[in-house]
């Protein structure tokens, strides 16, 4: 069995979760076994039923009043407690916040190796061989982990959703949660303003860098954002160095590293350790004045030009697009 | 309140990365290794927290000798202890390992301590893996990816990062918290703290003294091999009137990416 954990946000699951199972489900069907799901929290029974649509053959419902609002202690003990009990294969993760808070406690606590954040993963030899970009994407390691279960995490956006029809049985487990001294809770969750979308969930990033000339400017790349339907504004390094726009915005390897269907880059000549975190974009297009820029090399689309003319007829065209 | 800070050294981020085919390794040759970025808002913390509550900053890494350089950064910035806990094994990306040293160096050497920061992942191995480890291994709470601390007696205020919202954690400590860009602005190293940094003599723990088996001590992960990412193919550029431009661009990602 290759278990994946499946992540909820207000109630709702979450995409690169749907991601992870349908991974799941094609490595289990390549290794002869089965793929199931597992939700933690309280109130599931409803989305559980979502989930045999991506190949959970076994959906399997972790409820409890004191999992209703979470902390990595208490999950990653009902969830080692319900690994104990079906010694699956492998564990499955989205790489997501939450993904990477708790996939490592869970690892810790079954004494395993973790493949965090993982953009491959393939069948060999009867187990499993995992790829992974380190240095943000400079390189990639391959590698197996030598522990069982398999714990792993895969990176969102870059695993395709994979819908399959498939009759899943939705089991009701109970797991006893250890009361510990030192906890950790989660007692809010602060919204951003406007809800936007992270880059690193996001289909398309638009992203500005120095040639931005200022944090004014940025509302430009909010105005082509909000032409294209999850879309998410990027920065650059400097840009958030000289306080433009949040940190939380940046890609690059001090930043988040990211793989959209399209990565628009606006004034950003392309310094190394931004091309690290975002060449793994399907698509790469670059505005920039300068012709001789880094970002030129990497980009699919150029357009050499100022990214002040070339925003405003972008957005008509856009518009046009849309009808 | 003796704080500890797991740091690691790691090469810089305008480094261009190479392979080593033939030992699946990074060539060092030629790189410039610094303290991890995440790491600098780490000690950065830990000296504002003792400076507002007094206490003790002791800076840990796990490593080679070529580790006390920036053990020598954290004293220069103001940590009062260094240690290395030398280990002779190279990069083994394998969090599990390294959690494993650092928990127990933590239980036999600083039983006592009130709060343990790292930086949010080691630019470079990028694992996010061990100071949540260390957490469990400890049976202690933690906080990842934390862009705001407020620490109080016994316990502590987290403001972490999650995809577009920031969640809030409430700690007991003792506690793991892991560092965020935007946590805190670094400070400079004083030439009075670099002086002194290097006349200090660097405590030494091995491996070996933390009694660890020779199975914990084992990478979890067997290397199979290593490459450079596939390398892009600059495509078309076009230059001109922007209206043009604008056009041919979006008919581009239309018609021929149709990604739009």
């Amino acid at each position: 069995m290759i278990l994946t954990y499946i992540e909820t946000r207000e109630k709702k699951i979450k995409k690169s979760s749907l991601e992870a199972l349908s991974e799941a489900r094609q490595k289990a069907a390549e290794l002869g076994t089965e793929a199931a799901a597992v939700l933690v929290g309280t109130g599931m029974e409803g989305l559980a039923t979502e989930l045999p649509s991506y190949g959970a053959s076994k959906v399997y419902l972790l409820e409890s009043a004191s999992l209703d609002r979470y902390s990595t202690q208490d999950y990653a003990a009902a969830l080692a407690g319900l690994v104990k009990k079906l010694s699956p294969a492998a564990v499955f993760f989205s790489a997501t916040a939450m993904g990477k808070d708790l996939a490592p406690r869970l690892a810790a606590r079954l004494g395993v190796g973790l493949a965090s954040d993982c953009t491959r993963v393939s069948v060999r030899d009867g187990g499993l061989e995992f790829t992974r970009p380190i240095f943000a994407g400079k390189a990639f390691l391959t590698f197996r982990l030598t522990s069982s279960p398999q714990v792993v995490s895969l990176r969102p956006n870059v695993f395709p959703l994979a819908p399959a029809a498939a009759a899943g049985e939705v089991i009701r487990e109970t797991v006893d949660i250890p009361i510990t001294a030192a906890r950790a809770e989660v007692t809010e969750v602060l919204q951003e303003s406007g809800g936007e979308i992270d880059v690193t969930e996001a289909d398309i990033v638009i992203s500005g860098g120095r040639g931005m000339k200022g944090p004014e400017n940025f509302g430009l790349l909010r105005e082509v954002s909000a032409l294209l339907p999850r879309s998410a504004v990027g920065a650059s390094r400097s840009a958030v160095d000289s306080g433009w726009i949040g940190h939380q915005h940046q890609v690059g390897q001090t930043g988040k590293t990211i793989s959209p269907n399209l990565y628009l880059a606006f004034g950003i000549s392309g310094a190394i350790q931004h091309l690290a975190g975002m060449s793994s974009s399907k698509v790469i297009v670059a505005v920039n004045k300068d012709p001789d820029a880094p970002i030129f090399k990497v980009a699919d689309f150029g357009v050499v030009g100022d990214l002040f003319q070339v925003i405003p007829p972008l957005k008509e065209e856009l518009k046009k697009l849309r009808g | 309140m003796d704080i500890l800070v797991l740091v690691k050294r790691v090469p810089d981020t305008e480094s261009k990365i190479r392979i080593n085919q033939e030992t699946n390794s990074v060539v060092e040759e030629g790189l410039n290794f610094v303290l991890s970025p995440y790491d600098e808002y780490a000690v950065e913390e830990a000296l504002r927290i003792k400076g507002a509550k007094g206490g003790k900053v002791v800076a840990v890494t796990v490593g080679r000798d070529e580790s006390l350089v920036i053990l020598r950064k954290c004293l220069a910035m103001g940590a009062d202890e260094v240690v290395l806990i030398k280990d002779p094994l190279p990069e083994t990306y394998d969090g599990l390992r390294t959690a494993r040293i650092i928990a127990r160096f933590v239980q036999a050497k600083y039983p006592d301590a009130r709060l343990l920061l790292f930086g949010k992942q080691s630019v470079g191995a990028d694992n996010s893996q061990v100071p949540a480890m260390v957490a469990e291994f400890l049976g202690i709470g933690q906080a990842n990816v934390v862009v705001k601390l407020e620490v109080e007696g016994e316990t502590a205020t987290a403001l972490r990062e999650i995809e577009g919202a920031q969640e809030k954690v409430s700690l007991t400590l003792p506690a793991v918290v892991s560092a965020q860009k935007g946590l805190n602005e670094p400070r400079y190293e004083t030439l009075k703290g670099i002086m002194m940094a290097k006349k200090k003599e660097i405590p030494i723990v091995s491996i070996e003294e933390l009694g660890l088996k020779p199975d914990e001590l084992a990478p979890r992960v067997a290397i199979i091999r290593m490459d450079q990412p596939p390398a892009r193919q600059a495509g078309r550029v076009v230059t001109g009137i922007a209206e043009e431009t604008a056009r041919q661009l979006v008919e581009y990602l239309h018609t021929e990416a149709k990604i739009i």
